[in-house]
């Protein structure tokens, strides 16, 4: 049984359900002491295996995924503030300040780059796709798309 | 002078893959599977007419490797009946597409499980990897392998 061959799939289990708890419930004020108590580990036992397995703590994996959902939202109209919000950040300069850092500009110019992205692969999508596949499916430079 | 030669020679080799692709039965439903539970991004997605899209996604740390998401359907790529017999071999499992790695595997196939992830054999020490097997929405299997070596786990 796969069990008896790795018993520690028990510990597994507890770990992946603490990260699957951490990308449902981002944009909460989450209490990472909740989630180590939740999966039966104490708090530092749990930040040292979590970032064993994870390649960092569950406070990095956080600010993570909530920095990744605020790139996706940011490809909408939502307001850049709501965003923020929508996130689990706190204050709009903390998340502008830590945008800027992990992306390199700020959230208002990822938008900006993009929308024009964006444009520029409904306007010309054939710069997106490799030749032999457009003239395989037919698709030709004055084609309407 | 063969410094030069080799050197020139050695350029002008194939360097890099930028495009797979893998044939799906329908790209909502791989889209799905890609990107929310296998957590790919996606690279393009733009409309080609009606019927037609061109849906490529990455893996999180492969920005420059698109996987084309290309559907089986008359007038992509194929002619009505080789569509309907490239389906039903899809359909069937015939095929394996690609080998797909991860830093823990034991983590990763509970997390893919729990999102709902099918797989054919559960993590196994085999002599060349430690190493599961998975299909896709569509019955397209892939092996996932440990990045680790095998023994440094112990198994």
């Amino acid at each position: 049984m796969f069990e008896d061959i790795y018993p520690e799939i028990y510990f597994y289990r507890r770990l992946v359900q603490a990260k699957l708890f951490i990308d449902s419930h981002f944009d909460e004020s989450i209490n990472l002491d909740a989630i180590a108590d939740e999966a039966y580990f104490s708090k530092f036992h749990f930040i040292r295996i979590f970032k064993k397995i994870y390649r960092q703590t569950p406070h990095q994996y956080l600010t993570h995924v909530r920095l990744e959902k605020a790139k996706q939202l940011l490809q909408s109209n939502m307001p850049v503030g709501e965003i923020c919000y929508a996130c689990g950040f706190e204050s709009i300069p903390s998340f502008t300040t830590l945008f800027r850092k992990t992306n390199g500009c700020t959230p208002s110019d990822y938008r900006h780059q993009q929308l024009r992205l964006k444009a520029d692969r409904v306007s010309a999508p054939l710069k997106y796709i490799p030749a032999c596949f457009a003239e395989k499916n037919g698709w030709k430079e004055n084609s309407n798309f | 002078m063969f410094a030069i030669l080799f050197t020139t020679k050695a350029n002008t080799m194939i360097t890099k893959i930028n495009h797979v692709s893998i044939f799906v039965l329908d790209q909502d439903s791989a889209h799905d599977f890609y990107v929310n539970k296998l957590g790919f991004k996606v690279h393009t997605d733009v409309t080609m007419g009606p019927g037609s899209r061109w849906l490529t996604v990455c893996p999180p740390e492969q920005p420059d490797l698109e996987i084309t998401l290309m559907a089986i359907s008359e007038g992509m790529m194929f002619k009505k009946e080789s569509a309907a017999v490239m389906r039903d071999l899809v359909s069937k499992g015939t095929f394996g597409f690609a080998v797909f790695e991860c830093n823990d595997l034991l983590a990763t196939y509970e997390e893919l499980k729990a999102k709902g992830v099918v797989f054919t054999k559960p993590p196994t020490k085999e002599f060349y990897a430690f190493e599961a097997l998975f299909k896709d929405d569509s019955g397209n299997w892939f092996s996932l392998g440990e990045k680790t070596p095998v023994d440094k786990k112990g198994h």
